[in-house]
């Protein structure tokens, strides 16, 4: 099975076409969250919104995951040790507003088990492929020192008081 | 949410724009915020009174929020009521600080970004990474 998600705040047909077409070339299942999206596919099961239980138990059975590039999939996909390949919105095609997840894909390509599409090939030759799935001791560092960090302010915020 | 860890050891209230992350974590009586953005001036109206009533009620010594505008508008009311304030910027914001990541920077009390290569000394102090 394969999850495909555009998060929950923003249509992005331009991802789910692509996907449903794909979709329509194998027998593996997809699962999607379509949003706000005015396009519904013909090729796979949709959602317009899957409520949060129901998409850890999905974020747990697929194979992988096919999304916008929004920092909430990234975090799942780590979270589950989920390969997952991010397709950007892009703020020139009226699809965010502004070009962030470009940012975001810059930032993050290369990174285990994170996989930047930009078109339908590009998808399509992933999910021919064995991907490897997210990990990475020195990422997990860097958050322990975050919540260190944010700790040690609220304590030293709080301790002086109003 | 990936906060947790850090928020646990104190006294916490979370205040969300999307109720179900209560849920989903089973987090019992989680405050709800209704969710704003610049594009829809009454809404962030609505979002102004909802945060001010919010830290009226629960009067916080210390505000931590990632914002985006509903967080930003609780961090001012609460700036203006007393409270402490810790902006920690979105990891999704990667390129530059948001709109409401800058604003955040005029008021909190410490002012966080995830990534290094925007921190600075006119800006954000670097906080490490959730990714």
């Amino acid at each position: 099975m394969i999850l495909v998600t555009v998060g929950t705040q923003l249509p992005f047909d331009r991802l789910i076409r692509i996907v449903d077409a794909l979709a329509a070339e194998t027998d593996e299942p997809f699962v999607a969250q379509i949003g706000d999206g005015s396009y519904r596919p013909a090729h796979m099961e949709w959602h317009r919104f899957i409520e949060p239980v129901r998409f850890d138990r999905l974020l747990t059975d697929t194979r992988l995951i096919i999304s916008h590039a929004g920092i909430g999939t990234v975090l799942n996909a780590r979270k589950t040790g989920k390969p997952v390949i991010l397709f950007p919105r892009r703020a020139e095609l009226g699809e965010h507003r502004n070009d962030h997840q470009m940012a975001t894909i810059g930032s993050l390509e290369g990174r285990r088990g994170v996989y930047v599409a930009q078109d339908a090939a590009e998808i399509s030759a992933y999910l021919k492929q064995d991907l490897a799935r997210p990990e990475g001791d020195a990422v997990l560092a860097a958050h322990q020192d975050l919540l260190d960090r944010v700790a040690g302010h609220i304590r030293l915020l709080g301790q002086r008081g109003r | 949410m990936l906060l947790r860890p850090a928020l646990e050891k104190f006294s916490v209230t979370y205040a969300t724009s999307n109720p179900q992350l209560g849920e989903r974590h089973a987090i019992p009586d989680v405050l709800d915020l209704p969710e704003s953005n610049r594009s829809r001036p009454l809404r962030v109206l609505r979002c102004c009174f909802r945060a001010w009533r919010l830290v009226r009620q629960v009067r916080p010594d210390v505000i931590v929020t990632t914002g985006a505008l509903p967080g930003l508008l609780v961090l001012v009311c609460g700036r203006m009521s007393g409270a402490r304030t810790i902006w920690l910027d979105s990891v999704a914001n990667s390129g530059r600080l948001s709109m409401s990541g800058r604003c955040a920077g005029l008021f909190a009390d410490r002012w966080m970004t995830q990534w290094e290569h925007l921190s600075g000394d006119a800006g954000p102090e670097y906080a490490g990474a959730l990714l």
